[in-house]
């Protein structure tokens, strides 16, 4: 019940001589319950999508749709607590000297809940982590933990769309398999439609069903994840792609 | 192999201590390795005290910081003897370090020829017409395409891939014998990453360089060293052949590798690393070959 939809979507950035176009024509369609992946090099546009999206850049065309709602430039109340947003870097995204409590709570009063005690208990327990981290500050917490709290975060409205902004990317290894397996728990839990993006290959083949890849602001290719399983891409770029994705191969 | 197995660096029990409120903390606890003229990668998560290991060599420990060790030896010559003058005359003379972000090593305000003209003149005491030959020389070794005018640019004005590999120009233009890269292509898009480590690989096989090259990407490590170091909370728990990484014992290296998700191979969960306490306190083992 959470579609997404994008039609030749145009994204730029500044006026005159020096407008840039970040996103050019982007076209996909996410359906209900879908893991959605965009991958492509920094500067792509893949990030900007996302932006777009939540309603953060204001320069945009075409159409989306969520829900089977088209977007305008106001989004309707409901949409703010429909589609959240994760971001790249837990050391970022959450303010220094507000308590989980405190971020949580915040969250929670903006859209309207009233048990607020419970709701927080139960979103700590939902990312796995305990009531004891309920007063603590981001500087007490590893970065697994912090990308835990703004995922909770996330949750707290009840959405069903998560916008994944390179969730995992700031994190070790080990982490990362923590933080991808929590997300793939709540999406079969909640039913959560997630649109992600990342640079990896290898986290968007585990956690997507379907990938675009972007070049220079341009989709170049959508592809299955079986497509890519089989390194059976159709694009030249997104095989370049793949090949650097496996380590280093020396030249020649 | 005779050339390969001639000892650049000699390292025998490295510790690095950080005095807390809380009592000392060891950053790395008691390491010992060799390197030689190969390509020598050191892994980890964060934390583990691989990135703290390239800058005790070159003694970039700040005080209260403390570096001790029974050897830390660059041919011969030991390193922790070393007054702080002499000191100046190893880093980026004979042993040099490139950065992860070419963005917070670069001189703002400073034109990119000056900046390694600086380096170069300062190690040999060129003269300023020699210097400029040599940077414009270095910067065609690292496939800069049009070298005079990024000799004239800032930082600002060239991207994160020509960034580093003005970076690695500007290190190995003193053509030092070691150079230690600390995870000198992370901030970098794969298809860049794979240009500036077969510069990095193309200058340690034509120059005979000695490599440590530190990184957390395993993957990575075993496709590009020789040998490799794996560290765990300050130790090196495990060594093994670079390309026989993938059959590793240890159960922390295990566990990295299986906690990575896989294109060639599905899976619905990924394995999660569960670490065991016995791990810390066990005793490194060598790397000295």
């Amino acid at each position: 019940m959470s579609e997404i939809v994008l039609d030749r979507l145009n994204v730029w950035f500044g006026e005159g001589a020096d407008r840039v176009d970040a996103v050019k024509g982007a076209s996909f369609t996410v359906p209900s319950g879908a893991s959605f992946g965009l991958v492509g090099e920094s500067g792509s546009g893949k990030s900007t999508i996302l932006r777009a999206l939540v309603g953060l850049v204001p320069t945009w065309s075409g159409r989306m749709k969520v829900d089977g709602v088209a977007l305008g430039r106001k989004r309707p109340r409901g949409f703010y607590r429909d589609v959240q947003m994760v971001f790249q870097d837990p050391y970022a995204s959450l303010h220094p000297r507000h308590s989980v409590d405190a971020m949580l709570s915040e969250t929670l009063k903006l859209h309207g809940f009233r048990d607020i005690d419970a709701r927080i208990v139960k979103l700590l327990d939902d990312v796995g982590l305990g009531p004891q981290f309920r007063f603590r500050y981001p500087h007490q917490l590893s970065g697994g933990q912090r990308q835990r709290v703004a995922i909770a975060r996330a949750l707290a409205p009840e959405p069903s769309v998560l916008l994944l902004d390179e969730p995992t990317s700031a994190l070790d290894v080990s982490v990362q398999a923590e933080v991808l397996n929590l997300l793939t728990d709540l999406r079969a839990a909640r039913g959560l439609t997630y649109l992600m993006v990342s640079h990896n290959l290898a986290v968007v083949s585990h956690m997507c069903e379907e990938v675009a890849v972007m070049q220079n602001g341009e989709i170049v290719e959508v592809m299955s994840v079986e497509d890519m399983r089989a390194m059976a891409p159709s694009h030249p770029y997104t095989s370049r792609l793949l090949e650097a994705s496996m380590g280093y191969r020396p030249a020649g | 192999m005779s050339q390969a197995s001639e000892t650049l660096l000699d390292i025998e029990n490295l510790t690095v201590t950080f005095p807390t409120r809380s009592g000392e903390f060891q950053a790395v606890r008691g390491i010992s390795f060799t390197l030689g003229r190969e390509r020598l990668g050191i892994v980890g998560e964060s934390g583990s005290g691989k990135s703290m290991t390239g800058r005790a060599i070159l003694r970039l420990i700040r005080p209260p910081g403390r570096i001790t060790a029974d050897r830390m030896a660059l041919q011969g010559r030991d390193l922790l003897a070393m007054r702080e003058k002499e000191m100046q005359g190893v880093r980026g003379q004979r042993i040099s370090m490139v950065m992860q972000d070419p963005k917070f090593s670069l001189n703002p305000v400073m034109r990119i020829g000056d900046q390694i003209m600086e380096i170069y003149r300062f190690h040999t005491g060129a003269g300023r017409k020699q210097a400029r030959a040599k940077a414009i020389e270095m910067l065609e070794a690292v496939a800069i395409r049009d070298p005079e005018r990024v000799m004239r640019a800032y930082a600002h004005e060239v991207s994160g891939g020509m960034g580093q590999r003005i970076m690695i120009a500007m290190m190995l233009v003193t053509e030092p014998e070691i150079l230690i890269a600390d995870e000198p292509t992370s901030a970098l898009d794969v298809s860049v990453q794979g240009s500036v480590l077969e510069i990095i690989d193309k200058l340690v096989k034509e120059r005979g360089m000695g490599l440590i090259f530190i990184s957390h990407d395993l993957n990575l490590v075993a496709s590009f060293c020789d040998r490799v170091l794996i560290m765990y909370a300050g130790r090196i728990v495990e060594t093994c052949a670079a390309d026989k990484l993938h059959e590793a014992k240890h159960p922390y290296t295990r566990g990295l590798l299986g906690s990575l998700p896989r294109i060639d191979r599905p899976q619905k969960r990924l394995q999660v690393l569960e670490r065991d306490a016995a791990w810390a306190e066990a005793e490194s083992v060598s790397g000295r070959l």
